[in-house]
């Protein structure tokens, strides 16, 4: 019996995984380890998979994923911070056969465009919203984020985040499910195979619903900045699920009702 | 009776040596090389024929630079 | 045959729009210009020319689904008062940065802060000089009738879509809120997709087709050097704007020994007090600036050289006086007469005014 060899296993035929050619060939502005590289190509592989990409107008926020429509092969709208909600808005009205979604960071969503994305998930837009946290400012180098937990340390709150003195931290994915406009909120990862293929699930379902008129969905994807907490990639994502998950539990938060 | 082998690609100019792979991969296929690309990222890499081609290493990398190749093989392969 | 109808200013434009094929209206109520939405609300035209109209939860929230809508090609409009285009600033910087076409409507109220309801015209400098942060401009119409209400928004549009560039109808709640004849536009339908692309399809975000590349709407240009490029880029549309677009009014000049500039709801008073001056035997004219951006400079300093003084009447601190003097560069005595905080000038106080600071005792 012959020995396969490498050479033998890399071929065409036997192609099981590569980067999808709707990411954009070239290095992704992010940091080692980050979480926003496998959302964006978990997003650009559901696009590809729907065969929808002429169909599909993105909106990229202000935060580290400013630079997001350099590596998604879509159009693409650069909004102002916090202002991506308003943006999907118009776009979804105005082109209602297009499917239509905003990626925003805890900053531009949580904070300053708390006002957008609360509106918009109680008119029952009909877009996905994608909402990295991280519970940090990463582009701005680690300040406080509305999602920071407490105790958690961050530029601005370098002795942990005191919730006296600073705050609580938000839960805004809760908070839009409790609204009668959002018709699947979820929260999931992309730190494990696992979780990257449930992300993966998840947002196909964001788009099939929100195209259906069923109103918004919401994907929150806990993730990581190992630069702005300050650890190794893989530590990072040990104290995301030590830390951050049972602050932000994983899984479906509310599901359209005739599932 | 079949089962797999696979072999993984990687894009080494792309890596930046997360590390995010090694710790993924079930079969301890992959290592950090300890030379540098031209990023200066130690860069993942192959060092065995265990892989199984189970792609868990590519759909974790943040980068997307690992192409898995998989083929199903009588047993009793070298 | 063209129809004719007694409207306010405000219903007038919200009107014009519906006829002129706007694609969307976004908008928060504020007064004095609450009635173009409730106009447009009780007029649904959502349901005749598709024309989407929705009441945003801010002002702040409608500039940014104006820029989402004409990012996508489409004929966007919003309008509000001085608060609330203070508001609007960032989203209209974006607009001008990212290169997007739409009408900003300012009917202007008194201020600084909350100010008063009642009409002024203290958002000159706001309009003209920027508002938002960094290098742009804003094509500024000042409509002085209802009739010019209806008329400036397909006229903005096509200004809008012709320099890629934020138009601003700068009026106040005289000209917003009074009523007055007006012959409507004609109805013009709205663009169908196939014409978006082929008019816009080279930048606006339509849909990547596979026969072109993304097309981007950004205004962040992290490289120094293409930050520069494209401020050059945009300057350049700004002087086109200069050489093309100025548009003004001129009353009674031809034997004017003295000049009256002014703009809006003040020109139509500063027309009762040139009747009033030369049945007095004083030799007045008005010079109304239709753009206060791009600002008839050289036809102010034509004048110059015929008349001996200019006053500029406007409803603030003193705002265009500034335009008008570096227009006329000394070569004749320019002084300001102003109202504020809502008080309008009476066209005999114009006058009065003219006599003690031009014309001498």
């Amino acid at each position: 019996m012959a020995v396969i060899t490498r050479e033998d296993i890399i071929k065409p035929e036997n192609l099981v995984y590569k980067r999808t050619s709707l990411l954009v060939d070239c290095a992704l502005s992010y940091c080692p380890g980050c979480g926003h590289g496998t959302a964006h190509r978990m997003l650009m592989e559901v696009i590809e998979e729907m065969g929808i990409q002429s169909k599909t107008i993105g909106v990229a926020p202000v935060g580290c994923s400013v630079l997001a429509y350099e590596f998604l092969d879509i159009d693409v709208q650069q909004a102002a911070h916090g202002r991506a909600p308003a943006l999907a808005t118009a776009i979804k009205r105005l082109m209602p056969e297009k499917y239509v979604f905003t990626y925003q960071g805890d900053g531009d969503l949580a904070a300053i465009g708390t006002c957008e994305t609360i509106h918009a998930c109680n008119r029952g837009e009909n877009f996905v919203i994608i909402f990295i946290n991280n519970g940090i400012y990463g582009m701005t180098g680690g300040q406080m984020a509305p999602t920071t937990l407490p105790g958690m340390k961050a530029s601005t709150c370098p002795y942990g985040r005191d919730t006296e003195i600073m705050g609580n931290p938000l839960k805004i994915t809760e908070l839009v499910a409790t609204l009668p406009g959002t018709c699947y909120v979820t929260r999931q990862s992309v730190h494990t195979p696992g979780n990257v293929r449930k992300t993966k699930r998840a947002l196909r379902k964001a788009f099939e619903y929100s195209y259906a008129k069923k109103g918004l969905s919401f994907v929150e994807i806990v993730s990581n900045c190992n630069s702005g907490w300050k650890m190794t990639p893989v530590q990072s994502n040990k104290w995301m699920e030590e830390n951050m998950f049972p602050f932000f539990p994983l899984g479906d938060i509310k599901v359209p009702a005739a599932e | 009776m079949a089962k797999v082998k696979g072999a993984i690609v990687i894009n080494i100019e792309r890596c930046k040596g997360c590390e995010v792979c090694v710790d993924v991969c079930p079969e301890s296929v992959i290592a950090m090389n300890k030379n540098v690309n031209t990023k200066g990222y130690h860069y993942a890499m192959v060092t065995n024929e265990d892989c199984t081609g189970c792609t868990n290493c590519a759909v974790v990398c943040p980068d997307g630079v690992i192409t898995v190749y998989r083929v199903k093989v009588p047993t009793e392969v070298v | 045959m063209k129809e004719l109808r007694l409207m306010k200013g405000n219903e007038a434009l919200a009107e014009a729009a519906i006829r002129a094929g706007a694609d969307g209206y976004f908008g928060y109520p504020i007064t004095p210009q609450s009635e173009i939405l409730e106009y447009l609300m009780a007029e649904k035209p959502y349901e005749t020319t598709g024309m989407v109209v929705l009441q945003a939860e801010s002002e702040v929230a409608a500039i940014n689904m104006v820029y989402g809508g004409a990012s996508c090609g489409k004929k966007c409009w919003t309008s509000s008062s001085s608060p609330g285009i203070s508001l609007k600033q960032e989203g209209i910087s974006y607009m001008a940065g990212s290169e997007l076409p739409g009408i900003i409507v300012n009917v202007v109220r008194g201020g600084p802060g909350l100010g008063t309801i009642q009409p002024s015209q203290a958002d000159y400098f706001q309009a003209t000089k920027g508002g938002g942060h960094g290098d742009y401009r804003l094509l500024v119409l000042a409509p002085a009738s209802v009739q010019e209400m209806a008329d400036f928004i397909p006229l903005g549009f096509d200004l809008a879509f012709k320099y890629r560039n934020p138009v601003m109808i700068l009026t106040d709640g005289v000209i917003g809120q009074m009523m007055e004849k007006v012959e409507l536009p004609e109805f013009t339908p709205r663009w169908t997709e196939e014409e978006i692309i082929k008019m816009s399809g080279d930048w606006a975000t339509t849909g990547k087709t596979p026969d072109r590349e993304r097309n981007i709407i950004s205004s962040l240009i992290l490289d120094s050097a293409k930050q520069e490029k494209h401020v050059k880029k945009l300057g350049l549309k700004y002087t086109a704007m200069e050489a093309d677009e100025v548009r003004y009014e001129k009353f009674q000049c031809d034997d004017a020994e003295y000049l009256f500039v002014a703009f809006g709801s003040t020109a139509r008073i500063c027309q009762k007090s040139v009747d009033i001056a030369r049945a007095r035997g004083i030799k007045v004219g008005l010079l109304r600036p239709i753009t206060l951006y791009p600002f008839p400079t050289i036809p102010i300093h034509e004048l110059s050289n015929q008349v001996k003084g200019m006053l500029v009447v406007e409803m603030n601190l003193g705002q265009m006086v500034e335009d008008v003097r570096l227009a006329v560069n000394g070569k004749v005595q320019v002084e300001h007469f102003g109202r504020c905080g809502g008080m309008i000038p009476n066209p005999d106080e114009i006058v009065k005014n003219l006599v003690s600071k031009i014309i001498g005792g």
